[in-house]
């Protein structure tokens, strides 16, 4: 990386933390001079506060550990079906044109209108929520593996072959490692729609589970859970995409390209 | 050092001699152009070539001549339309035969893997011995001046440096034929001539035969026992030059009067089949 080019990245850094600062501070004053009512919104700290007292108080471990376990489960079932989805596509062009623009218009569907159906084919507990979580996870997955299997290098492949290697050991040991930079852009869209996924279905049916709890405290004015779950998802959210991003660095850097 | 440019010296002589390892037998390559009702375009051939086990092999032509195709072929990463390819007397077909490395133009290090590691790759699918697989690997990276750089990943190195890498790969799978294309076109002049007289190094080393693919009539003049000239599209050999220099030979050669006149040689056979490939009549004299 060039010195210009840190300099860049870290003024950006320092931008998003004053950015933050402000939003949260605004925050903190509507609340605290009683712009915002207490009814409608926590001010910041006290959500912080009160969060910190959740999880120390651990009446709600069972429902964390479920709502994160679910979603862990979601996101690798996401990338283990996408990233071969993609290897396949990649290696059967007519197959992915085909399915090219029903990636594009993937989004639009509202996945959660099938909550009922899934419930029907796969019964009340937790496999349609992965089911629901995995199913928005995978489709960001294959795309950006499709997009880094586009740009390995033509000589790459022929190495391959030149070194006698299987269609296994070239996707295993060629395509995917030189893919690594988007097949991360996939994961860190993944991690976030896994969560949504879990915590969505959650909200909607069921009887357990983070988005459950937030739905009961939503429906109860429960301003002391409700802020502090939403804060804790999105402190796990960020958490998971900050070390893929971390990751993602490393590789790029190796590449000369960060 | 000795170096003479006549077209029987001792060496050619020796050359004649020794087995032939690789040949093409009326070989055609023919490419389909979709969309143009199956139209094929003829891009090399008939071509009869045999490469004796050991020398240097330069093939030069003008661009778009089919000399990358040519190789390919040779390699088995192509199928020739019509004729046979065989290498050590059995026929390729379109399969990478055992015994073959192939150095390209592009720059193919792995650039997630480290030089060792990418040294190593070349390894993977060989059963051998892990103290003997570590030896090769070191005795590539000691030839190649790659030692110091073992731990560095392809973006921390020069160009020249990631060539060296893609040649120490070719090199620990011990090949009896290595094939070149363009190896040094992305370098300057200077490390050229340097990675050229490695190359003749490694050649020297291994005695593996090479077949070097290039635009560089002057690398060709260098390195090459022999060189093929190539004429337009569809690439045909138009000629064979034997250069007679002696197999320690070095860049120095260039200054040789004698290299003066092979690559004179070589435009003479060259010039009207280059200006044929740009599309301009030959002027007179």
């Amino acid at each position: 990386m060039t010195q210009a080019g840190g300099g860049i990245l870290k003024r950006a850094a320092l931008w998003r933390i004053a950015l933050l600062v402000v939003a949260v501070g605004g925050l903190e004053l509507l609340c605290l001079t009683g712009r915002i009512d207490r009814l409608t919104m926590q001010p910041p700290h006290r959500i912080l506060v009160d969060m910190v007292a959740l999880l120390a108080g651990g009446q709600l471990n069972t429902a964390i550990a479920k709502t994160l376990g679910n979603a862990a489960l979601a996101f690798v079932i996401a990338m283990v079906v996408g990233v071969t989805v993609a290897v396949v596509l990649h290696y059967f062009r007519s197959l992915r044109h085909t399915l090219d623009p029903l990636f594009a218009t993937y989004y639009a569907i509202p996945m959660f209108a099938f909550y009922p159906l899934l419930i029907v084919l796969f019964g009340l507990g937790d496999t349609p929520q992965i089911f629901i979580g995995a199913m928005l996870a995978v489709v960001a997955v294959i795309v950006n593996t499709l997009n880094g299997l586009d740009r390995i290098p033509r000589v790459l492949l022929k190495t391959a072959r030149v070194n006698q290697l299987s269609a296994w050991e070239t996707a295993t040991q060629v395509m995917l490692p030189c893919a690594t930079p988007y097949i991360l852009t996939g994961a860190k869209l993944a991690v976030a729609y896994s969560l949504i996924g879990i915590i969505g279905a959650e909200f909607i049916m069921s009887t357990g589970g983070m988005g459950y709890e937030i739905s009961f405290a939503y429906t109860n004015f429960d301003n002391a859970k409700m802020y502090p779950l939403i804060l804790l998802i999105l402190a796990v959210s960020i958490a998971i995409n900050t070390l893929l991003a971390r990751w993602e660095k490393v590789l790029m850097a190796r590449r000369g390209l960060s | 050092m000795t170096m003479r440019a006549t077209t029987a010296m001792p060496s050619v002589a020796t050359a004649a001699r020794a087995q032939v390892q690789v040949s093409l037998r009326a070989v055609d390559k023919e490419f389909n152009r979709t969309g143009r009702g199956g139209e094929a375009i003829h891009a090399l051939g008939p071509i009869d070539l045999e490469l004796r086990q050991g020398e240097f092999f330069a093939v030069v032509g003008p661009s778009g001549c089919g000399k990358s195709t040519l190789l390919e072929l040779v390699a088995g990463l192509s199928t020739a339309t019509r004729g046979e390819v065989a290498f050590e007397g059995r026929p390729i077909k379109g399969r990478i035969p055992d015994g073959v490395g192939v150095v390209f133009q592009e720059d193919a290090s792995f650039p997630w893997l480290s030089v060792r590691d990418n040294i190593a790759f070349g390894l993977r699918r060989m059963k051998i011995d892990p103290r003997e697989r570590e030896r090769r690997i070191d005795s590539a990276l000691a030839m190649m001046g790659l030692t110091a750089f073992a731990q560095s990943y392809p973006a921390q190195l020069s160009g020249g440096m990631r060539q060296r890498v893609c040649i120490a790969r070719t090199l620990v799978t011990e090949p009896r034929l290595i094939l070149l294309d363009e190896p040094f076109g992305a370098l300057d002049q200077q490390t050229r001539l340097l990675m050229g007289d490695e190359v003749l190094n490694l050649w020297r080393k291994t005695g593996a035969t090479v077949f070097l693919i290039t635009h560089a009539l002057d690398e060709a003049a260098m390195l090459a026992d022999r060189i093929g000239v190539m004429s337009a599209r569809p690439g045909r050999l138009i000629d064979i030059i034997e250069t007679g220099w002696s197999r320690d030979r070095d860049s120095r050669i260039v200054q040789e009067e004698a290299f003066g006149a092979i690559t004179a040689r070589l435009w003479r056979s060259l010039r009207s089949e280059s200006l044929k490939s740009i599309g301009k009549p030959e002027a007179g004299p």
